[in-house]
């Protein structure tokens, strides 16, 4: 069903919560991976805010649908999402980086409740989706699996090598995101090594290909639901966003990719993130 | 062998620079002379510092994108055609993500190809175990015609890089981070591939060290020399391949107590590259490696991170003064050998 009005709404609401949410982490951090944490965000909130089956009290639970963040440098993003889900206390996220905190930048799935795969090494997530979605299908298990990737990160052979056994096997559970906020380390993704055409790259892999706006929730949620329905192939979903997404001066910035924060800059990007609403 | 040291060099302040910042000066010096030197990476040409590098030359930069395993078959196949290449990334992907790369396609055709490892050890302490690399010392002195070196500090860096482009054949240059302290007050102190440089003369124990370890057991030498009075000899032990054997034995037969220390899983690095050495002598000596217990490492600050995995001044102080009480079979007939 597709979401109400109001529903978006409310998701907007908690997307503005968490961003402020992640930019207290980056400040407790040090630095942080900030700019595509936000541009993530709202893919995430409408994940974990309407569409994943969990339940944060049982993250074992074996029933879950699975998230794998494979841009694992987004786990400032995750942790805060994680956090106000409930899995662990917020005040946890003070200790963040810190010498022996379960908390890195990139984060741990033996120690942090509710991560489903340890990332951080790039092109490595889909590839454990696809083995986690034929985990389910030989169980007979009905849950399904998720996985956001980074564009940049679409570079690694591994990520091809992914989407040709997810066609293969016809991983119609299987729903991957990229986050194409342009943007990589170094610079533009199509300056330092092109992607384009994307959408056709992920076609003639064999997979259903949806392109929206990241930061438009109906577009996301009729993404989501498109490839609930689709059968037989798994469906990519292109979210164009913005790197840094909420916060102006970070907005569409290479130097944002990491970035530490002190409280004074973070209270004008709260206050862009907020615009006076909350 | 042509000197790598001295004032025909510009020099590049150890101080103020980082490892890998100096790597990025020092590879533009050598290009200027050298046209045949190209600088390669993976997304990573700001963290690794080959920003000077790409100012001077960007014809001869070649970014490949997110792709270790592409960036390192790209370096072979431009070494096979006759340049040669530099390549920069993390060290957990240059060892790790494109270890057959650089096994199947650099090593085993024995080409001319540097790498130039950065964010070594668990110097990128905050980043967690993926971003951490203690396994990269093991991996590369196990691929045949590898060099493997791990400069000290920042001075030191600027001689490995020197040298492995006088060396042929593929080399492995392992930096941290940036931020660690400074051995060395210049680079003018006779670096040689291969060959240790004795940091602290020493009677009693040798701590054998590489990486930021030299600095702290430098530190830890003079603290013993003062508290204790135990008289510590100190090897800088940069290149893991080809080891300095007559260093390592003379410090077995002068000494007889030996601690390595090393930023790497206890497993497979410096500390057992010496244990082959003295094994293989038939010596007996009290014997102990420091470094990370075959674990993942945890995260926080490197500062923090050294001193819970005994690689820093204090924990080196420790693991001496536990050595210096070790009993081992000795044989008396040592003396003769000198
Ligand atoms: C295998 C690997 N190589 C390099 C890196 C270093 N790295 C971390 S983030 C990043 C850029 C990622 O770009 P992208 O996937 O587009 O993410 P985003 O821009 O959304 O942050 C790189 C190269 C890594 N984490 N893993």
């Amino acid at each position: 069903m597709p979401l109400s009005p109001e529903e978006i709404r409310s998701l907007q609401a908690k997307a503005r919560q968490l961003r402020c949410d992640m930019v207290d982490v980056t400040v407790w951090a040090g630095g942080a991976h900030i700019g595509g944490a936000l541009s993530m965000t709202d893919v995430l909130t409408a994940l974990y805010y309407h569409y994943l089956n969990v339940k944060p009290a049982e993250p074992g639970w074996p029933e879950r649908d699975r998230f794998v963040l494979s841009k694992g440098h987004g786990g400032v993003g995750l942790a805060a999402v994680l956090a106000d889900k409930g899995y662990y206390s917020k005040d946890l996220l003070k200790e963040f980086n810190h010498f022996k905190s379960p908390f890195g930048m990139h984060l741990d799935g033996n120690k942090v409740p509710g991560v489903d795969a340890s990332t951080g090494s790039l092109g490595h997530g889909l590839s454990m989706s696809v083995g986690m979605a034929l985990g389910a299908r030989f169980q007979k298990q009905s849950w399904r699996t998720y996985c956001l990737l980074g564009d940049g990160e679409c570079n690694e052979g591994s990520v091809w090598e992914a989407a040709m056994a997810a066609h293969h096997y016809k991983i119609d559970t299987l729903t991957a995101f990229t986050d194409r906020n342009h943007m990589m380390i170094d610079g533009r993704t199509e300056d330092i090594m092109s992607l384009e055409p994307l959408a056709e790259k992920w076609r003639a892999f064999g997979w259903e290909v949806r392109e929206i706006d990241g930061h438009d929730y109906a577009q996301i949620g009729a993404a989501i639901e498109g490839a609930q329905a689709t059968k037989g192939a798994p469906t990519m979903i292109i979210c164009n966003t913005v790197k840094g997404k909420g916060v102006g001066f970070m907005e569409d910035q290479v130097k944002w990719h990491y970035g530490s924060i002190d409280s004074e800059l973070a209270a004008k990007a709260k206050a862009s993130i907020t615009g006076g609403a909350s | 062998m042509t000197e790598v040291t001295g004032t025909t060099w510009n020099v590049y302040d150890a101080n103020t620079l980082t490892q890998a910042e100096i790597y990025g000066r020092v590879l533009c010096d050598l290009a200027e002379a050298d046209a045949r030197i190209v600088a390669l990476t993976a997304d990573l040409a700001r963290s690794t510092k080959i920003g000077v590098f790409q100012d001077k030359f960007p014809q001869r930069v070649f970014n490949v994108g997110i792709a270790e395993q592409n960036l390192f078959g790209i370096a072979a196949g431009m070494a096979k055609s006759g340049l040669l290449p530099f390549v920069s990334t993390m060290s957990a992907f240059a060892s790790m993500r494109a270890l057959e790369q650089v096994r199947t396609d650099i090593c085993y055709q024995n080409l001319d190809v540097k790498i130039i490892a950065t964010h070594g050890g668990v110097s990128f302490g905050q980043a967690g175990t993926t971003h951490h690399c203690t396994e990269d010392i093991a991996i590369q002195r196990s691929l045949a015609n590898m060099c493997v070196i791990v400069p000290a500090d920042g001075w030191e860096t600027a001689n490995a890089v020197r040298a492995a482009v006088l060396r042929p054949g593929p080399v492995y240059i392992r930096l941290g981070r940036g931020f660690e302290p400074t051995h060395f007050e210049n680079d003018d102190y006779g670096f040689e591939i291969g060959k240790a440089v004795t940091i602290n003369e020493g009677t009693d124990i040798t701590v054998i060290a590489c990486g930021v370890a030299v600095y702290h057991a430098a530190e830890a030498a003079k603290l013993l020399r003062d508290q204790d009075g135990i008289s510590v000899r100190v090897l800088d032990v940069h290149t893991i391949k080809p080891i300095d054997e007559e260093a390592i034995m003379a410090a077995v037969i002068d000494t007889r107590r030996i601690l390595v220390v090393e930023e790497h899983n206890v497993i497979g690095g410096l500390g057992s590259a010496v244990a082959d050495v003295i094994a293989a002598s038939g010596k007996g000596c009290a014997f102990a490696k420091s470094g990370l217990p075959d674990c993942y490492s945890e995260v926080g600050y490197p500062e923090d991170l050294y001193s819970h995995y005994c690689i820093d001044g204090d924990g080196i102080v420790g693991q001496v003064r536990e050595l210096l009480h070790r009993e081992f079979e000795a044989d008396e007939d040592w003396q003769d050998e000198h």
